[in-house]
């Protein structure tokens, strides 16, 4: 399967310049930019790993990538993602979030079914990689 | 005028009894309505606007004592200011002040009940329409708001930075169940992120509710699965009564479902029960605007659709209908901006030219996700972008279902288009200007986009709309 995540994911992969100018964009609106990373790709994962504290008070994008690439390099087979964050009154949310880098081979989830009564299934989405410890997934083929 | 005038049993001018009163300032607590007022042929204008005041408050046709018994000044509401409109003869804004003591606390139907109540069919008034409304900010804090609001739903659905996408299925009325789900799953694992059920499948001999919602969660889950992000299907829970619509609510609960539906027939005091019931039960609550063309659209008379978005931001809408622009229902541009801004911004300055008569602050209440549906397709993507900005479900119904390679094509040929749209408009672009370059760019790597474009191409619904906004231009404001 293919992981629908972030706001690129049915383009193709972007570029270091494409990610660079959707950084460019957030550092604009003045929305400091964090990089995090997982191995549980499950939609309702909210806490990926921070790599780092979000980037505040830059005007170039060159450090973002920077320590994009460093992440990447730390963990080449994980999920590593972009986010940008609006701390304006009324917002104090994530106003972009798009992949950056994902495992070269995605097993996809199990939808498991459990029967219930009067015809009711009960659904849960496994990913597959997660019947493997943290930091054991993903592994190379 | 002496008291013992004021007070002789018979019938006076509303405007001599205290209901119109060029000199008042209302109050920071005072609830504000503009009317546009057409007078019967030879009714004064102010008369007019003064019976306008007197019947949505205190007034009836003749002097009675009894308001002798009240602080009846306190009481009446006001009308303090009555100008032409520019260009329409014969037809005036009246701007009526009522105190907040004459509301219910927390209560649309109470509010509705006054502003809107007799008033409407009072014989010396042609016709009347409601255009803009002040609610008080000591009024929005009786109020819970919307059940989540924009910022939380996005949390909820982990989905950020780009509009969200949607699709009723179709045809409206006669699929089984089982063929429904297929058209839900076909159009979330494309690429949606909800579909709909249309304002009228409630629960009919060809497919009843219970049935309805355990297939469209099957196809849900099975979207989710393949995809691995978060989908939804606005099960619509319209029913007869409001005990109906919670056990239909509860059962969506149970089968997992983020988002339940309403229509706007049901009324001001089931859409309020339901914004409870969706704020405690952790569900989006959408709502179907049916019906409201029937009050909405003439501009001469009735209620504009933008104190109907007012009320429903109080009442704890999350996701409302407030139009395209572009597609095949009205939407005059700077009216539908206005209705945008209604349901999104905190804080809303007066402007006429976007039907905006009154300043509007929400003191923090969350705002409401406007849906853009009807009439519109991936062609029409970066107008949609640019005109609507990025907190909005866009929804192709025809535009997905219609393809021509099929749903899951179709989900995806608008996906595409979207994130095409949005990386471009990131990166400096002029939607308006490079949009059908960039789309014919995003079609080149995806087959069911260039299908797309070349079965809608250009189609446009181009007439015009029916409730613009009047006034006048001036060089800056």
């Amino acid at each position: 399967m293919y992981l629908r995540h972030g706001a690129f994911s049915y383009l193709p992969e972007l570029t270091d310049n494409e990610v660079a100018a959707q950084i460019r964009y957030a550092l604009d609106n003045d929305w400091p930019v964090s990089i995090e990373y997982t191995d549980d790709p499950h939609p309702r994962n909210v806490y990926w790993e921070m790599w780092g504290l979000p980037l505040f008070d830059l005007t170039e994008p060159d450090a973002v990538l920077h320590e994009i690439h460093d992440c990447r390099a730390a963990f080449p087979r994980h999920y590593v993602r972009v986010l940008a964050y609006d701390a304006r009154l009324g917002r104090q949310t994530t106003a972009l979030s798009f992949l950056v880098q994902r495992p070269s081979h995605e097993p996809g989830f199990r939808l498991v079914r459990t029967e219930a009564n009067d015809r009711v299934q009960r659904y849960t989405l496994q990913p597959y990689a997660t019947e493997a410890p943290a930091g054991a997934r993903y592994s190379p083929e | 005028m002496t008291s013992d005038d004021r007070w002789s049993p018979g019938v006076r001018s509303y405007a001599s009894m205290g209901y119109y009163d060029a000199d008042y300032v209302p109050k920071e607590t005072d609830v504000l309505a503009v009317f546009r007022v057409t007078p019967q042929p030879g009714v004064d204008p102010v008369e007019a606007a003064a019976a306008v005041a007197g019947e949505s408050s205190t007034a009836t046709w003749t002097v009675v004592w009894t308001d002798r018994l009240t602080a009846n000044t306190h009481y009446q509401a006001k009308a303090y200011r009555v100008d032409p409109v520019p260009g329409r003869a014969g037809e005036y804004f009246a701007h009526v002040a009522y105190d907040l003591d004459l509301f219910e606390e927390g209560s649309i139907a109470n509010l509705t009940s006054s502003i809107i109540g007799n008033v409407f069919g009072f014989k010396p008034l042609l016709a009347l329409r409601l255009e803009d409304m002040r609610i008080p900010v000591a009024y929005v804090k009786t109020f819970q708001g919307p059940a989540h609001g924009i910022v939380m739903e996005r949390e909820m659905l982990n989905k950020y930075g780009r509009p969200l996408l949607g699709a009723t299925v179709k045809p409206k009325l006669g699929l089984s169940a089982r063929n429904y789900g297929r058209v839900v799953f076909e159009a979330c694992r494309g690429g949606l992120d909800f579909t709909k059920d249309d304002e009228n499948i409630n629960s009919q001999p060809f497919m009843r509710w219970r049935d309805r919602f355990l297939y469209c969660m099957e196809g849900v889950n099975r979207a989710m699965a393949e995809t691995g992000e978060i989908k939804g299907h606005y099960l619509n829970v319209t029913a007869a009564t409001i005990e109906e619509m919670y056990e239909r609510a509860e059962f969506a609960k149970e089968l997992g479902s983020v988002v339940i539906m309403i229509d706007l027939t049901i009324g001001y005091s089931a859409m309020q029960s339901m914004a409870y019931w969706a704020r405690r039960n952790g569900m989006l609550l959408h709502l179907h605007r049916a019906g409201h063309s029937t009050y909405t659209r003439q501009k001469t008379h009735g209620v504009s659709f933008r104190v109907i978005a007012k009320w429903c931001r109080l009442i704890g809408i999350d996701h409302l209908h407030a139009g395209t622009v572009v597609g095949k229902l009205e939407g005059d541009p700077a009216t539908t901006r206005g209705f945008y801004d209604t349901l999104r911004l905190d804080s809303i300055p007066a402007n006429p030219a976007h039907g905006i008569y009154v300043d509007q602050e929400w003191a923090s209440m969350p705002g409401v996700m406007p849906v853009a549906s009807g009439g519109i397709h991936a062609g029409q993507m970066h107008q949609l972008v640019e005109l609507l900005g990025e907190d909005v479900i866009l929804q192709f119904g025809g535009g997905t279902i219609g393809h021509p390679m099929g749903i899951a094509a179709g989900a995806e040929a608008n996906r595409v288009a979207l994130e095409a749209v949005i990386k471009a408009r990131n990166e400096g672009k002029d939607l308006l200007r490079e949009g059908p370059a960039v789309l014919r760019a995003a079609a080149q790597r995806c087959g069911p986009l260039d299908a797309a474009l070349s079965t809608w191409g250009d189609v446009t619904f181009d007439y015009a709309a029916t409730d613009a906004p009047d006034v006048i231009a001036t060089a800056s404001r």
